[in-house]
C-alpha cells in the first residue's frame, strides 16, 4: 500500500506540471485573441504551425474587390506571401504593413536576426534555398559583400526616380535605397570640459579624448562606421596617428553601442560625456526624455560623420517575384517613408517624403557627410580593424 | 532479472487505469527488459539528433575548409584564445563551487522559513540579460568607487559568471545533499572526527556525483560564456564564443568560424566524455530519502544560516538591488512611472513591437513548451541511462550536454540551413524557439535527476521485484519518487532557460513575437532616458516570473512524498 503513494503522487506532479504549464500557454493564447481586436503590435498570425487552430480570418478570406492597381506598368502582383527579412532595429507603426496587405492582399511574414552582420549572414547561408523574398537593412558597409555573393534579382522600382542619385550605389538596380542616416559623435550639453569640441581634431584633444566613448569596429556598426570615418577624413595614411592620439587621450571602448550610450556615456549614468552614435539620436532623447522636454540634453559633432545608407534587395530564388517587388514599390511609397523616422530614426530615402516636424526641429542636419567606396571598404576593413585593434586595444 | 515474481498479479491497489497499462504490455519479458530502457531514450535521442547534430553537421560541412582549419589552428591567436578560454572557464567554475557549496549545505540541512522561496530567488539571476546584469554591476561598483578598477577586467568577468552560475550548483547539489541519509556523518562525528574532517571523509565523496554533473554544466556555460565577455570583459578580451560569432557575422568568414567551431566542439566533447566517466566511477548506492533538513536550533546553526544567506545576498541579492532600485528611478525620483509606462504600451512601444504583455505572453508561451520538452525528454533519458554501467549509456548521457558547449550562432545557422524543406520547414515555424530552448533544458533535468536514480540502492529495487513488482513497476514506484526533487529542479532551470535564452532566440525568432529578454534588447537599442529606465523595469518584471515560476514547479512537487 505504501509504495502507490509515492507513485501517485509521482504522476499527480508530473500531471500538474503538464497541465499547470498548458493553462499558462492556453491563457496566454486567451489573453492574445481579445487583444488582437484591438489595436496591437502584432499583424494578426498568418501561416502558422503554432497551437491557435482559429486564428481571425486571415486577410485574404474576405476578397477585396481587386487590389488598388499600384503602378500601372507593373502586372497586378499576384497575392500570396512574402517572407522579408530584416536586422533587430526595425521598427514600423501599427498599420503600416497592414495597409500593404490590404491593398494587395499578399501576406507579410518579418524575419529579424540580430545585427545587420547576422542578418546577412544567414542570407548568405540560406542563399540556395532562400529564407526569404526581400532583404531589408543591408548597409554601404556590408554592400559589396552582399553584392559579391550574387543574392539579388535586379529590381529598378518606378519609385526610385524620387530618389536623390547619391543614394543609388548600385548601378545595376541589384538592391534599392531605403534610407540614411549619420553616425556622428554625440556630446551630453552640460558635461563636456569646456565648449563641446567642434572637429575631429578638437575630439583627439586630450581634454575631450579622456572623455570619449566609442565602439569595437569589429563587433558594432557605429563604431566600424566611425573607424571609416576618421579612414575618409584622414586618409588611408592619417588615420592611424589619429587614432594613436585618441589612444594616448584616452578613449575608452565597448562592443557594442548599447553598453557605450547607456553604460559609460553620461545618459545611462556613466561619467563620459562624448559617445559614437547618431545623428538623430537627440531625437530620441527628445520622445524618450524623461522627464518631457523640448530640448535634448545631447548635441552633434557634425564633423566627422559617416553616412550610412541602408537598402532593400530581391533574393533570387523568391517564389513571389511580382509580391516582393510590390514590396519594395511599398517601402519607397511615402506611407512607409514617412513612418521610418520616427521608429528608426533615420531618414527615408525617397524625396517626395515629408519628415514628421520633431524630427526634422532635432535632427542635426550633417553638411558634409563623409563616405568611402563600399568595394574599397569590402577590400581593406578587415585590413583596417585588425590594425585599429593592434593601434586602440593592444 | 528480476521478473521471475512478477507473473499475472495485479496489484491489489492498482486502479483500473494500472491495469490497462500492463495489459497492453507483451512480448517475452526478458526481451523487453533489455529493449525497454533503449526505447525509452529514443524518443530524446531523435530529438537531439534531428534537431543538434543535424544542423551542426550541416553547417558544418557548408562552412569546412582544410586549409582553413589548418590555418586557424595553427594561429597563435587561436591559441591564445582558447587557453584564455579554457583558464578563466576553470577560475570561474572553481569560485562557483567555493561560494555555493557552503549555500547549498544549509539549504540541505537546515530547514527555515523561506527556504523554499530563497530556493527560489537563486534562480533569478539566470534570466537577465547580460547588458542589464552589467549595468546593474557597474552601478554597484560605482557605490563602492570601484568602477573604474572592476570593468573590462578578468575579475568583472569571473564575477558575472558566479552571479550567473551560483544557483546551479547551490541548488542542484542541495537538492541531491537533502536526501542523504545524514547517519554516516553522524557516525563520524560520534567517533571523532571535527565537522571539517566529516566534510571532507565523509560528505564530500558522499556528493561527489551530484557537485560532478552539475561542475559540468557550470564549466560549458562559462567555456562559451559570450555577452559577459564582450560586455564586461571589454574589448580586448575574446572566447571561442565571441571569436565564432565575430568571424560568422562581422567578417562573414563562415570557413574560420567553422574552424573555431570544429575546435570548440572537440573541446567541449572531451570534457563531457571526462566528466561523464568520472562521474559515473564516483557513484554509489545511498539510502536516499525525500528531505533530511533538520529545523533550525542552537546558535551555532543561526550563525551558519546567517552567513550563508549574507553570502547568498552579496552574490546574488545586491546587484539585483541595484536593478531594482534603477527600475524606480525616473525623472530624478523614485516612482513607478516607468512601470506605468509599459503598461501603457504607447504607440512607439508598438512600433518596436515591444507591447509588454504580449512580450510576456511570447515567452511564458515558449517557456512552457520547452519545459514540457525538456522534462519529459530528460527524464526518459535519465530513467534509460540510470543503473546502466555501459559505456553506451554514458554516451549517451554525455551527448545531452553538447548543446549547451556549443555555439548559439552556429545552432543557430545550422537549424536555417537544414531545416528549411518539408516535412522539417521550420525556419518560419513558432515551434523553432521552443526546440532551441528544450535543447538547452534538457541537460539541465538529465543532470537534476540522474544522480539520485543512480544512487538508489539496488536491494531497494530488489526488495521491489521481490515483492512482486515488474521491472517497469520498480522504476516508477521506487526510482521515481526519489527522482522528484531533482526533476523539480531541472524542470525550473529549463524554464528559467527558456525565460532568459537571448542568443537563439534573437536568431530564430519573428519580430511579432518577441520575449521579454528581446523586448529588453529592443528598449537598449536606443536613446533616451525613458527606454533605459522602462528596459530596467521590463528586467524586474522578468525576474519576477522566473521567482514565480520556479516557486511554482517547486510546489507542484509534493513535500515529503516518500521515505525509503
Amino acid at each position: 500500500m505504501r509504495r502507490a503513494c509515492p507513485s501517485r503522487r509521482f504522476f499527480v506532479f508530473l500531471r500538474s506540471l503538464t497541465v499547470v504549464l498548458l493553462v499558462i500557454v492556453g491563457c496566454g493564447e486567451d489573453a492574445g485573441s481579445p487583444a488582437a481586436a484591438e489595436p496591437t503590435v502584432e499583424p494578426p498570425p498568418t501561416q502558422e504551425p503554432a497551437p491557435e487552430p482559429s486564428p481571425p480570418p486571415p486577410p485574404e478570406s474576405a476578397p477585396e474587390p481587386p487590389p488598388e492597381p499600384l503602378p500601372p506598368p507593373e502586372p497586378a502582383p499576384e497575392p500570396g506571401e512574402i517572407t522579408v527579412v530584416t536586422h533587430d532595429s526595425f521598427a514600423v507603426s501599427v498599420g503600416i504593413i497592414e495597409s500593404f496587405e490590404e491593398s494587395t492582399g499578399i501576406t507579410v511574414n518579418l524575419l529579424t536576426g540580430e545585427d545587420t552582420g547576422s542578418m546577412l549572414s544567414q542570407v548568405i547561408l540560406t542563399k540556395d534555398n532562400p529564407i526569404a523574398d526581400v532583404v531589408y537593412g543591408i548597409d554601404n558597409t556590408f554592400l559589396q559583400r552582399a553584392l559579391d555573393e550574387d543574392l539579388f534579382i535586379p529590381y529598378r522600382s518606378p519609385a526610385t526616380e524620387s530618389v536623390p542619385a547619391e543614394l543609388q550605389l548600385d548601378p545595376q538596380d541589384r538592391v534599392t535605397p531605403i534610407d540614411y542616416g549619420d553616425v556622428c559623435v554625440n556630446y551630453w550639453i552640460d558635461a563636456t570640459d569646456g565648449p563641446p569640441p567642434e572637429t575631429l581634431e578638437d575630439l583627439a584633444d586630450p581634454r575631450h579624448a579622456g572623455s570619449f566613448v566609442t565602439q569595437n569596429p569589429e563587433t558594432s556598426s557605429p563604431g566600424l562606421a566611425f573607424l571609416l570615418a576618421t579612414v575618409a577624413a584622414f586618409g588611408v595614411d592619417g588615420w592611424e596617428d589619429y587614432w594613436t592620439g585618441l589612444r594616448a587621450g584616452g578613449v575608452s571602448v565597448t562592443a557594442g553601442w548599447s553598453e557605450a550610450y547607456f553604460g559609460e556615456f553620461v545618459a545611462g549614468g556613466g561619467d563620459r560625456a562624448l559617445v559614437t552614435s547618431y545623428a538623430t539620436s537627440p531625437v530620441a532623447e527628445v520622445l524618450f526624455a524623461d522627464p518631457p522636454t523640448d530640448s535634448p540634453p545631447t548635441g552633434v559633432l557634425t564633423d566627422g560623420c559617416f553616412r550610412q545608407i541602408e537598402f532593400a534587395g530581391i533574393l533570387a530564388g523568391t517564389s513571389n517575384l511580382a509580391g516582393a517587388q510590390a514590396f519594395v514599390d511599398f517601402m519607397l511609397s511615402d506611407t512607409f517613408q514617412e513612418d521610418i523616422p520616427l521608429n528608426m530614426f533615420v531618414f527615408p530615402a525617397s524625396g517626395t517624403a515629408q519628415v514628421p516636424e520633431v524630427f526634422a526641429t532635432h535632427a542635426v542636419a550633417v553638411p558634409e557627410p563623409l563616405s568611402l567606396d563600399p568595394a574599397l571598404i569590402a577590400t581593406e576593413r578587415d585590413n583596417w580593424t585588425r590594425r585599429w585593434v593592434e593601434i586602440v586595444l593592444r | 532479472m528480476a521478473t521471475r515474481h512478477a507473473g499475472e498479479r495485479t496489484g491489489g491497489n492498482a486502479g483500473a487505469g494500472t491495469g490497462r497499462r500492463r495489459g497492453r504490455v507483451r512480448g517475452p519479458r526478458a526481451r523487453r527488459a533489455r529493449i525497454a530502457p533503449v526505447a525509452l531514450a529514443a524518443l530524446p535521442a531523435a530529438f537531439i539528433g534531428v534537431f543538434f547534430l543535424y544542423p551542426l553537421v550541416g553547417v558544418l560541412v557548408r562552412s569546412f575548409d582544410a586549409g582553413v582549419l589548418l590555418a586557424t589552428w595553427r594561429n597563435p591567436v587561436t591559441t591564445d584564445v582558447l587557453w584564455f578560454t579554457t583558464w578563466q572557464a576553470l577560475a570561474s567554475t572553481g569560485l562557483c563551487l567555493v561560494a555555493a557549496l557552503p549555500t547549498a549545505a544549509v539549504l540541505a540541512r537546515l530547514r527555515f522559513r523561506g527556504r523554499r522561496l530563497v530556493h527560489a530567488l537563486l534562480v533569478v539571476p539566470f534570466v537577465l540579460p547580460t547588458v542589464v546584469v552589467a549595468a546593474a554591476f557597474l552601478s554597484l561598483m560605482d557605490r563602492f568607487g570601484l568602477a573604474d578598477r572592476f570593468h573590462h577586467t578578468v575579475w568583472a568577468i569571473l564575477a558575472a559568471h558566479v552571479f550567473f552560475n551560483y544557483a546551479i550548483i547551490a541548488r542542484s547539489v542541495a537538492a541531491y545533499w537533502s536526501q542523504l541519509d545524514p547517519a554516516p556523518e553522524q557516525a563520524a562525528a560520534v567517533l571523532g572526527a571535527s565537522p571539517l574532517r566529516v566534510f571532507g571523509a565523509v560528505t564530500l565523496p558522499r556528493l561527489a556525483p551530484a557537485v560532478g554533473a552539475v561542475t559540468a554544466i557550470v564549466f560549458l556555460f562559462n567555456f562559451t560564456s559570450f555577452g559577459v565577455i564582450l560586455i564586461l570583459g571589454g574589448p580586448r578580451r575574446a572566447t571561442l564564443d565571441t571569436e565564432i560569432w565575430r568571424f560568422a557575422v562581422q567578417r562573414l568568414e563562415f570557413d574560420t568560424a567553422a574552424a573555431l567551431a570544429l575546435l570548440q566542439l572537440l573541446c567541449v566533447l572531451l570534457l563531457v566524455v571526462g566528466a561523464t566517466l568520472w562521474q559515473r566511477r564516483r557513484q554509489v548506492a545511498e539510502r536516499l530519502r525525500t528531505d533530511t533538513a533538520r529545523r533550525v536550533r542552537g546558535a551555532a546553526d543561526r550563525v551558519l544560516l546567517a552567513g550563508t544567506l549574507g553570502v547568498a545576498s552579496a552574490v546574488v541579492g545586491l546587484p539585483l538591488a541595484m536593478l531594482v532600485e534603477r527600475s524606480l528611478r525616473s525623472g530624478g525620483t523614485y516612482t513607478l512611472e516607468n512601470y506605468r509606462r509599459l503598461g501603457e504600451s504607447s504607440e512607439r512601444l508598438q512600433a518596436l513591437f515591444v507591447s509588454p504583455l504580449a512580450a510576456i505572453r511570447h515567452s511564458l508561451e515558449f517557456a512552457a513548451t520547452a519545459t514540457v520538452i525538456a522534462t519529459i525528454g530528460g527524464l526518459l533519458v535519465a530513467v534509460a541511462v540510470s543503473g546502466r554501467r555501459k559505456r553506451g549509456a554514458a554516451a549517451l548521457e554525455g551527448a545531452f550536454l553538447m548543446p549547451l558547449g556549443t555555439s548559439a550562432v552556429i545552432l543557430g545557422f545550422g537549424m536555417l540551413l537544414v531545416l528549411d524543406s518539408p516535412p522539417l520547414d521550420l525556419r518560419l515555424s513558432w515551434w523553432l524557439v521552443p526546440i532551441a530552448h528544450a535543447l538547452i533544458g534538457m541537460p539541465f533535468v538529465i543532470r537534476s535527476v540522474t544522480p539520485a536514480l543512480a544512487a538508489v540502492s539496488p536491494r531497494l529495487r530488489e526488495a521491489a521485484a521481490t515483492l512482486g513488482a515488474r521491472p517497469a513497476r520498480v522504476k516508477r514506484e521506487v526510482d521515481l519518487p526519489l527522482a522528484l526533487r531533482g526533476l523539480a529542479v531541472g524542470a525550473g532551470f529549463a524554464f528559467a532557460v527558456s525565460l532568459g535564452e537571448f542568443g537563439a532566440t534573437a536568431f530564430v525568432v519573428r519580430p511579432e513575437r518577441p520575449t521579454v529578454p528581446i523586448a529588453i534588447f529592443r528598449l537598449l537599442g536606443r536613446p533616451g532616458e525613458a527606454a533605459f529606465g522602462q528596459a530596467m523595469a521590463m528586467s524586474v518584471i522578468l525576474l519576477v516570473m522566473a521567482a514565480a515560476a520556479v516557486l511554482l514547479i517547486d510546489r507542484l512537487r509534493p513535500a515529503g512524498a516518500a521515505d525509503f
